[in-house]
């Protein structure tokens, strides 16, 4: 299952960012291979339709589900259209190393 | 018999506020845990993330919350009101209650404390996606709402939402029940 996570930064140490449409990068990571994809958020800067763009990026990855802290109102009919699953970080500073730690825990139940 | 209010429309939330209430510190008399605090029903809430923090004018927030525009901007001044009210009077803020539902069933974890919702309808929630844990509830607001649709009063196909006189007679149950 590939999961994108909104960052704040390209590193592991970087920190999930509360708002999904206007990340700075999207992490995209496949529990099943490991494999770990940073890609630059092109829309980050965009006036409005950051969100949608955002879902479409998503869709091309293939991802099935979105880690973020926030997700906007523009969003959620695409996503769930897409039967995208979105998960909501409460904690703050959460890095994103620590959502893949989460994620592989579950593998390995 | 008296007559009994018109019926409030559900309103329609994104998602769950992420805290439970605020409470003032300093000053001479700063809340305790036993004073009075100022309830925001969730779709209060709703109203001034909507309006304040996506900043999306009274008609766009009024359509993402599913009720007229003139009821939104009344929930919204009565919103900024309260909040008004608690910060000069050092009040204590709850959230909760409210008439409203989800627009998609959430989960809880409380194991990693994310909150998630299940795209896939047909396949029953039984472990959180993100740590796996088996510890997961869905969420249901506090006190009055109850599943969708049930704006639809008039629609008899759902059963129970054709005879509701009053809200408090509700079978959140039954209703769910009907909803499968």
């Amino acid at each position: 299952m590939k999961t994108a996570i909104a960052s704040t930064g390209n590193t592991l140490e970087s920190k999930v960012d509360r708002r999904f449409g206007r990340c700075s990068y999207f992490v995209i990571y496949d529990d099943e291979t490991g494999s770990m994809d940073f890609t630059p958020n092109p829309h980050k800067d965009d006036e409005e339709g950051a969100g949608p763009a955002a879902v479409q990026l998503v869709v091309s990855k293939q991802a099935d589900q979105i880690v973020s802290g926030e997700f906007g109102i523009k969003i959620k009919p695409l996503l769930d259209s897409q039967r995208i699953r979105m998960i909501v970080i409460q904690e703050e500073d959460k890095k994103i190393s620590e959502v893949i730690e989460l994620l592989n825990h579950k593998k390995s139940k | 018999m008296s007559m009994s209010p018109r019926r409030k429309i559900l309103r329609k939330l994104t998602s769950p506020p992420p805290i439970k209430g605020f409470r003032p510190f300093g000053g001479d008399k700063p809340g305790s845990d036993h004073s009075e605090s100022i309830v925001l029903s969730f779709e209060e809430y709703e109203a001034m993330r909507l309006c304040d923090h996506e900043m999306l004018n009274h008609h766009s927030a009024s359509v993402a919350m599913g009720v007229s525009r003139p009821t939104f901007t009344r929930i919204y001044a009565s919103v900024r009101k309260k909040v008004a009210r608690a910060f000069v009077e050092a009040k204590k803020i709850s959230i909760e209650g409210g008439k409203i539902y989800y627009d998609s069933d959430w989960y809880t974890c409380s194991g990693c404390r994310c909150i998630f919702n299940n795209p896939d309808k047909d396949k029953a929630v039984e472990h959180c996606p993100l740590c796996g844990n088996d510890a997961v509830a869905q969420l249901h607001d506090d006190s009055q709402s109850i599943g969708k649709r049930h704006r639809k009063c008039r629609n008899t196909r759902l059963g129970p939402y054709s005879k509701c006189e009053s809200n408090d007679q509700f079978q959140t149950s039954n209703i769910q029940n009907s909803l499968k």
